[in-house]
């Protein structure tokens, strides 16, 4: 009988993944590989594409607005990384430590995670500019206001997502080992940096992979809340959006433009790819290194 | 063990299903496009939206040819366009109406000349043709703008409109009605938010007297898009921005972020002047049946003689791209469209006004102000506006510019805004350009 079944599961296998084979190749293998061309042309529809060299890519790397929005993009994934691991690992330990209503706190701190970034753009504007308002000023008149916004936005939303996967971490600590760190006497700080730590690095392995590639990569929160509001308007007409991301840039290249644009925006394109790539395997690579095995 | 061959067998099903499910769609939508051809309309503006899709709607039952109508949400017409036309099944008529557009879209628009549409046609003033001479689309209705202004209100304030012949009379008005506004129990402007849903007011069309001013200045009407702006007429243009968001009912530093509703508030009679445009007549008249427009009078010599900015950006053009048979379709629909009294008349309520033949009779006050000011030896305002060199970022800095203008009103914050205006339009222009 187990012969019978499993081998015709076997001969049949290939038609079990087809299709989630043919959904990644339809939905990321082709269109990556049709940005990547579309990056060397020049069009205005793809089905017109002109074939034109890396033109694209010296344009891209001479915009200013580019290099503007990529350290800009920088300091918001570092100090939004930090933050965001700091506080949902606190909120997480403190939720493991069998307080009361324990299950609802997470549940609370979690359905921020399950409405939409636009939503929460508009939103979050609304509640800022409701309080600066009374002073006179709203959240697109200073880059200051644009930036902690956003921070402030990516916190609540991202919190209780990292919370989850903390706890689940914090949970998976062998009871055993705790248990010998107390009766060698570890205070409660060597505990937590010497034993829990150590145990739960490929939780923070993930958050901090996660959350390094969703502030480099944020946009719908980005258009919604300033939209790169306010602009610093050069002498010479040129301006630069000081709250503009990456992710905004590229879009505001390919549809703000003339059509000569949106190769450039294609190419700023696979360079960000390349960037958040890059970035998040050297990072993985690095916390990797830090987990213990058990 | 039963159990899982179940499981597996389910699944088996239930992925041949799906796979069945998606073909099926297919299938018809395209096989009874090729026979007899549709007609899928790009539309450009919002309000229009309800209309179009009940002449769509009527078409579709007297005819049979399936009409689709997609409006694009306000401000991101470009952007829809864009990846509408990528489609397999693309938009057969859409609208190029500015000379930026027609500089884009020129190769995906089908030579109008001698067609049954352009045959219609009673001016050639709305076309807009490419460098050889093709033409690329053709204005469906024309349109004016400047401000509205509830006479009514104006009376009960103890004013009259012959007051308003410049901008001495419109800001003695004005001030002194938002002076008296809680014993009035109304204000002089509406709302005059700075948010992508209002802003195009003041980037868009208000600016448009610095442009004309400058352009009667040189003697000539722009062709194309000059290069670089003089500048000469923005303190013209600060006169009546400031005019505006100084006396209305919201405060100016409370405008970049919006929320506010205009078209509401001159509704409900909570203020008297609206800058606006005639597409706004249809939404207000019911409420406010004693309304007309005035120019933009912004204390310029001589603008006693001024009259309403009168032009479009709602022009007509045919995929070049689609089939013949959709082509074909989309050109009889337009025929029908501003020859039938029942559609023509439905289309001009909203529109305000068809340059065609066979079309029903405009209702619309605001542009028979506009005619009347011609009439009284007034120049028009042509829409120089239309020639903003890469529009959408263009306006994008001048309403940075001007919120950081409204939150602290100064010489040196106006001088960020005429740089966003003016320099802006010489970066814009070279960036296009390239």
């Amino acid at each position: 009988m187990k012969k019978l079944f499993k081998n015709p599961l076997r001969r049949w296998s290939w038609l079990f993944l087809l299709p989630v084979t043919a959904a990644f190749a339809i939905g990321f293998v082709w269109p990556f590989f049709q940005g990547i061309w579309l990056s060397l042309c020049k069009f205005k529809l793809i089905r017109d594409a002109k074939f034109i060299g890396f033109g694209n890519y010296a344009s891209a790397f001479a915009d200013e607005s580019f290099r503007h929005a990529f350290w800009y993009t920088a300091l918001f994934a570092v100090v939004s990384l930090v933050l965001i691991n700091v506080l949902a690992f606190t909120v997480a330990y403190l939720l493991t430590q069998g307080i009361r209503g324990s299950n609802l706190f997470r549940t609370v701190f979690f359905m921020p995670n399950l409405i939409g970034g636009i939503v929460l753009g508009y939103i979050w504007s609304m509640i800022f500019d409701g309080i600066l308002s009374r002073f006179g000023t709203s959240i697109l008149m200073e880059t200051k206001y644009g930036f902690w916004g956003l921070i402030i936005l990516m916190l609540w939303q991202q919190i209780g997502y990292m919370m989850i996967i903390y706890i689940a971490g914090l949970q998976a600590v062998p009871e055993d080992m705790l248990e010998a760190a107390k009766i060698d006497g570890a205070n409660r700080r060597q505990t937590l940096f010497r034993v829990i730590i150590p145990n739960v690095m490929p939780s923070i392995t993930i958050c901090t992979f996660l959350s390094l590639t969703n502030g480099f990569k944020l946009f719908d929160q980005n258009l919604a809340l300033t939209a790169g509001q306010p602009f610093t308007i050069l002498a010479n007409g040129e301006t630069v959006k000081t709250t503009e991301m990456l992710a905004l840039n590229i879009y505001n290249t390919f549809y703000g433009q003339s059509s000569a644009s949106q190769g450039v925006a294609q190419a700023k394109a696979v360079i960000f790819f390349v960037l958040v790539a890059g970035l998040g395997l050297l990072q993985l690579a690095y916390t990797r290194k830090k987990e213990v095995q058990q | 063990m039963k159990m899982r061959k179940i499981v597996a067998l389910t699944l088996v099903l239930v992925m041949v299903l799906a796979l069945c499910a998606c073909g099926d769609k297919a299938t018809p939508a395209e096989g009874g496009k090729e026979e007899t051809g549709s007609v899928y309309w790009l539309n450009f503006k919002p309000e229009s939206d309800e209309v179009l899709h009940e002449i769509a709607k009527t078409y579709t039952e007297k005819t049979g040819v399936e009409v689709q109508v997609v409006t694009a949400a306000s401000g991101t017409y470009s952007t829809t366009l864009n990846a509408e036309m990528e489609k397999t099944k693309m938009p057969t008529l859409f609208v190029i109406g500015n000379q930026a557009g027609v500089k884009e879209w020129s190769d995906y628009a089908l030579d109008l000349k001698g067609t049954a549409i352009a045959d219609e046609l009673n001016t050639d003033a709305y076309n807009l043709y490419d460098e050889n001479g093709k033409l690329v689309s053709i204005g469906y209705c024309y349109e004016c703008y400047g401000i509205i202004v509830n006479r009514d209100l104006i009376e009960q304030a103890g004013h009259t409109m012959d007051e308003i012949k410049n901008f001495e009379g419109l800001k003695t008005v004005a001030e002194d009605i938002h002076a008296r506004a809680n014993d009035l129990g109304f204000d002089a402007f509406t709302s005059n938010d700075m948010d992508a849903s209002s802003s195009w007011r003041y980037t868009g069309h208000m600016i448009n007297l610095e442009y004309v001013y400058e352009e009667r200045e040189a003697g000539k009407v722009w062709t194309e898009c000059p290069a670089t702006l003089t500048g000469n007429y923005m303190d013209n243009f600060r006169n009546l921005y400031d005019l505006a968001v100084n006396n209305s009912t919201v405060e100016r530093t409370a405008l970049a972020t919006g929320g506010h509703d205009a078209e509401n508030e001159f509704k409900t009679g909570k203020a008297a002047f609206f800058v606006n445009g005639s597409w706004e007549y249809a939404a207000v008249s019911a409420d406010v049946p004693n309304s007309t427009m005035i120019p933009y009078y912004c204390g310029v010599e001589g603008e006693e003689k001024a009259g309403l900015n009168c032009g479009t950006e709602n022009c007509w053009a045919v995929n070049a791209k689609a089939s013949e048979a959709d082509q074909k379709a989309t050109i009889d629909f337009m025929v029908w469209m501003v020859t039938d009294p029942e559609a023509s008349r439905k289309l001009v309520d909203s529109f305000g006004v068809m340059p065609y033949k066979h079309a029903a009779e405009s209702t619309n006050a605001y542009l028979a102000a506009a005619n009347a000011y011609s009439d009284d030896g007034c120049y028009v305002m042509d829409w120089a506006t239309n020639y903003q060199p890469n529009v959408d970022d263009y306006r994008a800095a001048a309403v940075s510019a001007l919120n950081a203008y409204n939150a602290a009103p100064s010489d040196e914050t106006w001088a960020t805004v005429k740089t966003a205006f003016i320099e802006g339009w010489a970066t814009q222009y070279k960036k296009a350009a390239n």
